[in-house]
């Protein structure tokens, strides 16, 4: 505590930096989005009624907010971790009470003057925190069972309550929290059975079924052929094959099936196929086996991701050039400016502006990962590592739908995409990070 | 502290470097390699405008247009961007039904896809598209293209100029690199068929970036790949309005067709083919209907007769026969024959002669004696010079091709046929192997195998005129800015007919055919007075379906006899001999271009006497008449649905329906009393009763 006084000392400039190029990309992507030729876009950037008017008014208070927590004593994170948890997870209720219906999810508190406030969001922060917290007690011996059951607890909560709002991209968000425990020392095995779960759920979609049974049973007999000497010295190898073979063929069998009629919503399930290049048939589904009165005609929706993919190809290598971007300018893109903002980038830069973009989100992916690896106190590094899986799964998610390689769920852009309440959450998530990195010679812990 | 985990931080980083790696592969995917998003999205976000150019005028010799532009307008539909249009308005006032829309609509999808704009109806007509226009806001995907139509101010000449129309699917595989496009016009037949590289200029595109709403946002590239429209080239052919206009006028009501060159050039001065249409009717918004109409007409108002169907010459075809006789020296000028009313040198009294006695040259043509001829014919084929009648055959065939027979001359105009001059092997192969000079005598008087158009008729009388030579008969003269495709090139070149006949044998045919008009078959009514013309009558015995049918009246002349201005061919079918019809006809023809009217209260009484003469042979007035009373019914059938609809439409006109309903029974009981419908209610009852005789068939 030498330098008390300075607030500077031991800041990750780089970060910074990479933070504040990502804003400014962001709004410039914001501006391509929404300018019109004839405007005088400088009295339209001061006069407070246009998107990117609003994002640099957005960019202000961030710049407020972070520089208060930069201010703020890191400690403050710790002590009131847990109780922000609990401050968060009783917004995500008062919701169910008090929420205001926008854009099909209940998920929303007006706060007045037209603001309002998205708690699943802030639980991100709240929730990450609260998992260092758990995590870096000292009593936490996280290779027990019952460590790791309380941890999922913690996250899944939140996600649960998010998805009861039927904000099924802010629910998925919350297991990003399983890159940061998986660090902690979550045994590998939980990734390999989520992992191997998602191929088993894409292959059921792909492959007619019978033929993915068989395919199972058969490799199943391999294994037993292959491993009959151990087998025939320990039946447990045996029991254990068959047990791994009888809930994969019941997973492709009836558990898909179930998820995709019976947990999701009709459009849900219709994206998800999409985006594998199937049909779903959604008189199947159980939302739409309710009112059979109703007989709405479902059509496939591909129309956002089919001119997502038409405008990106659309730039090229080099792209149409700044406000030049056809697609941009034509309005094809719907929710351009907000989760589908890359396409403004592909359709202008082309493919070097969206390299440009990744190569600046890798970069900072890196860097945080690094900062957390320097750190001594396993609160920072467990925050740290929240924070860059959180980051991660947005861009990851984000760009992989406007490519067209993942179900379209709105999810933001990190620091990109035009909204004041994603772009506060991941200030905030970013420079509470930067604050204890700060700080990280003082704790010991 | 688990420092043992730190291995994992690496894992992890693999893990995201993974993702951005297949983020990267898919963006270079869409970006660098597939083409298709590139494509979707011009088409998404460029609206491409074409601009058709004017097409190239035709004028005649005169520098009168025989046709012009004017601007119509075309509905045409993007289909894929037509939701919300207000359909039953737009068949309301098209006055189309829903099915029919629905129909054109899968139409167009299946011809040009639905992402690109088609043509939904062509040439509104003015009042159409004001009624359109007004309503525009209401068919989003609809929009009223201008497009440049033809129209004919002489009303002639549709033979001639051809008409223009959509391309199809053919003709788009057929000319790929050309740059047409679905939608585009092109020459169909005529000179526009011809001449269409000159004639269409070249498209102009232009580029307009549009948004979700296709509304237009300004030009693409400030216009940097927008390309201007060149409008075609004009074409000055040898046409004559006024001589057109009174060719189709005489041939009214007649089918037959009429060919005037100048001599001197091998322009074309007129081509008549009747019956034919007003090139006006093409255009316009009723085009398909009257292209239908016309296509179904027995009468083959399409068919290009002077260049399309071939004759037999008769008559005419003896200046041939005499020119080459007398150059192979079987007669001369001073040779009598006798014609004691046949031809007695193949012992079966074939051919007849009209006229008996003792003909010299002179007379025999001015007569057109038949024996005469066929004797010469036959001297020819005997002649033991040439070793046998083959070789004589072959003679005489050098010689008449040398005159243009028996190929196609290479007129600008499409779809001419070659004739026919029967060669040696014909008649073996025809007669098991045998070849008889009495087999083919009657080829002599143009009447047997011996078949021409009637354009090679005009030919061999500029020829003829010419003393021997020829160009090759064109219509268009010169193209505005140079002939760039060589396209005339053909039209410059003298041909030579062969160079063994002397010039004292076209004197003696002259002379001949001299005395054919002073005082021979087309004596009297053909004179012009004033004006030497020599010409040359036929009348030709024709078949249809080995039913012999009334003679074809044909005619070739030209004149003056010195220094020649006008050859003409003319041919009516089923009109009588040469002397009745074609004669007159091509001597109006004559007098009209040589002296740019016809004089005299005599000759104009002929002139409207023979306008107003109706020669359609009886067998198309058959057909006619079996069209016309079917398309009665057709009509009748459909006037009634629509009394039915109204019937239910209204309710005022309730009273009225039982009336209707009852004639058909009153009808039924007495269905002789009136078997000719006069009023619009019979007429329906007639169609009503059909139908219901219909009904009891199918169910008997």
């Amino acid at each position: 505590m030498s330098n008390k006084n300075n607030v500077s000392h031991g800041v990750d400039w780089l970060l910074i930096l990479l933070y504040a190029m990502l804003l400014c990309t962001g709004l410039l992507c914001v501006f391509m989005v929404e300018y019109k030729p004839d405007t005088d876009w400088i009295a339209s950037f001061l006069g407070g009624k246009t998107n990117y008017s609003k994002q640099l008014i957005f960019i202000g208070i961030c710049t407020i907010v972070a520089t208060f927590i930069l201010l703020a004593d890191s400690k403050l994170f710790t002590a009131f971790a847990n109780l922000m948890y609990a401050f968060g997870i009783v917004l995500m209720l008062a919701t169910f009470v008090i929420g205001r219906n926008v854009n099909g999810s209940k998920s929303w508190i007006p706060l007045g003057g037209g603001f309002n406030i998205q708690p699943a969001e802030l639980c991100k922060i709240f929730t990450a925190l609260a998992l260092a917290k758990f995590l870096s007690r000292q009593e936490t011996d996280f290779t027990k069972f019952k460590s790791q059951l309380i941890a999922f607890g913690i996250v899944l909560f939140p996600a649960l309550l998010s998805r009861l709002q039927h904000e099924t991209g802010l629910a998925l968000v919350y297991l990003s929290f399983f890159i940061a425990m998986y660090r902690e020392g979550l045994p590998g095995i939980y990734l390999i059975i989520g992992f191997a779960f998602g191929v088993l759920v894409v292959a059921t979609l792909l492959v007619d079924p019978n033929i993915l049974a068989i395919t199972l049973t058969l490799i199943a007999a391999l294994a037993i052929y292959l491993l009959r000497r151990q087998i025939k010295r320990n039946k447990a190898g045996l029991y254990v094959i068959v047990a791994v073979w009888a809930v994969c063929v019941g997973i492709q069998r009836f558990a898909v099936p179930y998820i995709f009629n019976n947990v999701f919503e009709c459009y849900q399930s219709q994206r998800i196929y999409m985006s594998f290049g199937k049909d779903y048939d959604c008189s199947q589904n159980h939302a739409v086996k309710k009112d059979k009165g109703n007989n709405k005609v479902y059509k496939p929706d591909d129309y956002n991701v089919r001119q997502s993919k038409i405008a990106i190809g659309s730039g090229g290598i080099l792209g149409n050039g700044f406000l030049k971007g056809t697609q941009t300018r034509g309005k094809f893109v719907p929710a351009q400016s907000t989760d589908f903002i890359f396409t403004s980038l592909g359709d202008a830069f082309g493919l070097v502006g969206c390299l440009f973009l990744l190569l600046l989100y890798l970069f900072m992916l890196f860097r945080i990962i690094r900062v957390a690896e320097r750190q001594r106190s396993r609160f920072s590094r467990v925050y740290a590592y929240s924070v860059v899986s959180i980051l991660f799964y947005h861009i990851a998610v984000n760009i992989l739908m406007t490519i067209g390689l993942f179900p379209s769920i709105g999810i933001a852009l990190p620091l990109i995409s035009y909204g004041g309440s994603s772009l506060l959450t991941f200030t905030t998530l970013i420079f509470i990070l930067i604050r204890l990195d700060a700080d990280r010679q003082m704790v010991l812990r | 502290m688990p420092a043992f985990n730190q291995s994992r931080s690496r894992i992890i980083q693999i893990i995201f470097l993974a993702v951005f790696i297949i983020i990267t592969a898919q963006l270079v995917h869409l970006q660098v390699f597939s083409s298709k998003y590139k494509m979707a999205a011009e088409s998404n976000a460029i609206f491409r405008k074409v601009i058709y150019p004017d097409r190239g005028i035709i004028f005649d010799r005169k520098r009168k247009a025989l046709l012009q532009n004017n601007i119509t307008f075309d509905l045409v539909v993007t289909p894929s961007e037509t939701k919300g249009t207000d359909t039953a308005t737009l068949c309301n006032l098209l006055g189309i039904d829903t099915t029919e829309y629905r129909k054109r609509m899968k139409e167009i999808i299946f011809k040009n896809t639905a992402v690109r704009p088609s043509t939904f109806e062509a040439l509104l007509s003015d009042e159409m598209y004001a009624k359109l226009n007004e309503n525009m806001y209401k068919f989003p995907g609809f929009i009223l293209n201008e497009r440049k139509a033809r129209t004919y101010p002489y009303n002639i000449g549709a033979n001639i100029l051809g008409y223009i129309g959509e391309v199809d699917t053919t003709f788009l595989r057929k000319h790929k690199d050309e740059g047409y496009e679905m939608n585009d016009y092109t020459g169909m037949s005529g000179l526009e068929r011809t001449y269409e590289k000159v004639l269409m200029g070249e498209r102009g595109v232009k580029r307009y970036i549009k948004d979700n709403k296709s509304r237009i946002q300004g030009s693409y590239e400030n216009g940097m790949y927008d390309t201007s429209a060149v409008a075609g080239r004009n074409l000055y052919t040898s046409i004559d309005v006024d001589l057109q206009a009174l060719g189709e006028r005489l041939m009214k009501n007649k089918v037959g067709a009429i060919v005037a060159i100048n001599p001197k050039t091998g322009g074309i001065l007129c081509m008549i083919s009747a019956p034919t249409y007003n090139p006006n009717y093409l255009t316009g918004s009723e085009r398909r209907k009257h292209f239908a109409e016309l296509l179904l007409d027995p009468r083959l108002p399409f068919n290009n007769r002077p260049l399309g169907n071939m004759y037999s010459p008769g008559s005419t075809f003896k200046t041939v026969s005499g020119i080459i006789g007398l150059t192979e020296g079987v007669i001369d000028e001073k040779t009598t024959i006798t014609c004691p009313g046949y031809f007695t040198g193949c012992g079966n009294g074939k051919p007849k002669c009209l006229d008996k006695g003792t003909f010299n040259f002179t007379n025999a043509v001015a007569h057109s004696d038949n024996t005469y001829f066929s004797t010469v014919f036959k001297r020819l084929l005997e002649q033991p010079r040439y070793g046998g009648a083959d070789s004589a055959l072959t003679v005489f065939n050098t010689y008449a091709s040398s005159f243009g027979l028996g190929s196609k001359l290479g007129v600008d105009l499409p779809s001419e046929k070659k004739g026919n001059l029967p060669t040696s092997a014909y008649y073996r192969k025809k007669n098991g192997g045998k070849f008889y000079a009495c087999n083919l005598i009657s080829n002599a008087i143009g009447q047997g195998e011996v078949q021409t158009t009637l354009i090679q008729l005009a030919n061999v009388m500029t020829i003829i005129a010419n003393k021997g030579w020829y160009y090759t008969p064109h219509v268009v003269d010169s193209i505005e800015g140079g002939d760039e495709y060589n396209m005339l090139k053909a039209y410059k070149i003298k041909h030579h007919t062969d160079n063994r006949i002397p010039d004292s044998v076209y004197t003696a045919v002259q002379d001949g055919m001299q005395a054919v008009v002073d005082y021979g078959t087309a004596a009297g009514r053909s004179k012009i007075a004033g004006i030497v013309m020599c010409g040359k009558t036929g009348t030709v015995e024709n078949y249809d379906h080995g039913i012999k049918q009334q003679d074809h009246s044909f005619f070739g002349a030209f004149a003056p006899r010195d220094n020649p201005k006008i050859a003409i061919a003319v041919m009516c079918e089923n009109a009588g001999q040469g002397a009745w019809f074609a004669a007159p006809i091509a001597s109006l023809m004559v007098e009209k271009y040589l002296r740019d009217s016809i004089t005299g209260p005599e000759r104009n009484a002929q002139l409207i006497q023979l306008e107003n003469t109706n020669l359609i042979p009886q067998r198309m007035r058959l057909e006619m008449a079996k069209r016309d009373s079917l398309k009665q019914i057709r009509e009748s059938k459909k006037l009634q649905e629509k009394m039915n609809k109204e019937n239910i439409d209204s309710i005022d006109e309730e009273e009225i329906s039982p009336e209707i309903k009852n004639i058909p029974n009153k009808e039924k009981n007495n269905p002789t009393k009136d078997s000719s419908p006069k009023k619009k209610t019979n007429t329906i009852v007639a169609a009503f009763l059909n139908n219901e005789k219909k009904k009891k068939h199918y169910i008997a």
